[in-house]
């Protein structure tokens, strides 16, 4: 599947060394380093959920830029700077909502969970 | 850190000991230390340098300054011990910085019910403080304009802040007055005991502006570090606006202060992707600046949620 390659795939490289991180390094360091470790193995699980979760987004991505009539992120950007969709306010922000729960999704999946969530 | 120099400006015959570094800055760096005087009498001291003294580009935020008209006004902060044109010395407050052993340990479960009406009352001292008693603070007159201009000079779209920049601009609040505004007033820049707030730090963001910026700043998401309450995670709105009411006369409209958060949410943010690109463009390169660039949709969210 990810041909001329051998095993292991991308995924599953990434996991190993977040694994070593996680067993090894974490237990032989202390202090700046060993912080600095478990922000490396929070940066290779993000890697990890936007291999598998990207392909996805990125064709969810465009078909709702598309909705808007933009190509891009920056084209939708100057739309919103420029007035050009103050019409359509509502759809922007469906489009919004659904683009950053995108990110968070592979940034930080706890963000999204009612716990972090302000109250009404 | 020229360590026999920061002992001269102490007593004479004063040395210094266990010198330890606490934070790397770009500009400035601050260091612990233990002043032994003659008399074997030891005092914990915190010593700020400021290594490119004059070479910097804008002049540099006058803290003795703030630090003396806040003690004035009232509001609790480190004495000065000694200062000269590198090192300012200031006597070391013992208390927790860190946000979330303020929020979650035992030892100030008693504090923190306090300190958003302890953190009213600091902010109304610092707002009263004089303006002509800290010569040298520069006034943002546009603020949403700044940090357009500075997000526009990553050169990076965010549709999600562009929303908020239109949302900023069609409700710019009326000012509420022109005061000394701290600029950086939140959970992780004060000092917390077990009896609630000792001592408000970080003056290096301190201008001129709307004291509203301050209460908004405090309010912003980021600074709750993941406990569903709007005040630094400690505490309730009315509780800050009563107190802070109560001690400088001045009426807290909840629209206005709503207006700075939103704006201070923007400007997290924005300040997410500077940490970056500070790591991009290789001024200093870090797996943690790296990762903080990610974390740009965490304000993105809280910002749809506020303006949605």
């Amino acid at each position: 599947m990810n041909e001329p390659h051998d095993a292991p795939t991308i995924a599953q490289l990434v996991e190993a060394v977040r694994e070593f991180l996680e067993r090894d390094v974490m237990a032989a360091t202390e202090g700046r380093v060993r912080f600095h470790t478990r922000v490396a193995v929070n940066v290779l699980k993000m890697v990890e959920r936007e291999l598998e979760l990207g392909p996805d987004q990125v064709a969810d991505h465009r078909a709702a830029l598309e909705r808007l009539g933009v190509g891009d992120e920056a084209a939708l950007a100057a739309a919103i700077r420029s007035g050009a969709l103050d019409d359509r306010r509502d759809d922007v922000l469906d489009v919004l909502r659904q683009t950053v729960r995108a990110k968070l999704e592979v940034a930080n999946p706890g963000y999204l969970s009612p716990g972090m969530r302000r109250t009404p | 850190m020229n360590e026999a120099a920061v002992a001269a400006l102490l007593d004479g015959g004063t040395r210094l000991e266990n010198v330890r570094r606490l934070s790397a800055g770009a500009s400035r760096a601050m260091w612990s230390a233990d002043a032994v005087g003659p008399d074997g009498t030891v005092q914990h001291v915190v010593v700020r340098t400021d290594p490119r003294g004059g070479s910097r580009p804008t002049p540099a935020v006058p803290e003795a300054a703030l630090l003396r008209a806040a003690a004035q006004a009232g509001v609790p902060v480190p004495r000065i011990l000694a200062e000269d044109s590198d090192h300012l010395v200031v006597e070391r407050i013992e208390g927790e910085t860190i946000p979330r052993k303020i929020l979650r340990d035992d030892e100030y479960a008693h504090a923190r019910p306090l300190l958003a009406a302890q953190c009213g009352e600091a902010l109304a001292g610092i707002h009263a403080i004089p303006i002509d008693a800290v010569p040298g603070l520069i006034e943002d007159a546009d603020p949403v304009a700044t940090w357009r201009a500075m997000l526009d000079g990553f050169g990076q779209p965010h549709p999600t802040f562009e929303l908020a920049l239109r949302w900023l601009d069609d409700r710019r609040p009326p000012r509420t007055g022109v005061a000394v505004v701290h600029g950086d007033f939140r959970n992780g820049n004060l000092i917390v005991g077990p009896d609630g707030l000792r001592a408000v730090l970080d003056w290096e963001l301190a201008h001129l502006g709307d004291p509203m910026e301050d209460l908004g700043w405090l309010c912003v998401k980021a600074w709750r570090f993941g406990v569903d309450r709007p005040v630094g995670g400690f505490g309730e709105r009315e509780e800050l606006f009563a107190a802070y009411e109560r001690a400088s006369g001045t009426r807290v409209d909840p629209e206005v202060v709503r207006w700075w958060e939103v704006l201070g949410t923007l400007k997290w943010g924005i300040m997410c992707i500077a940490q970056a690109f500070t790591h991009l463009s290789g001024t200093v390169r870090s797996v943690e600046l790296a990762a903080i660039g990610r974390r740009v949709c965490e304000n993105e969210w809280d910002l749809l949620e506020l303006i949605g």
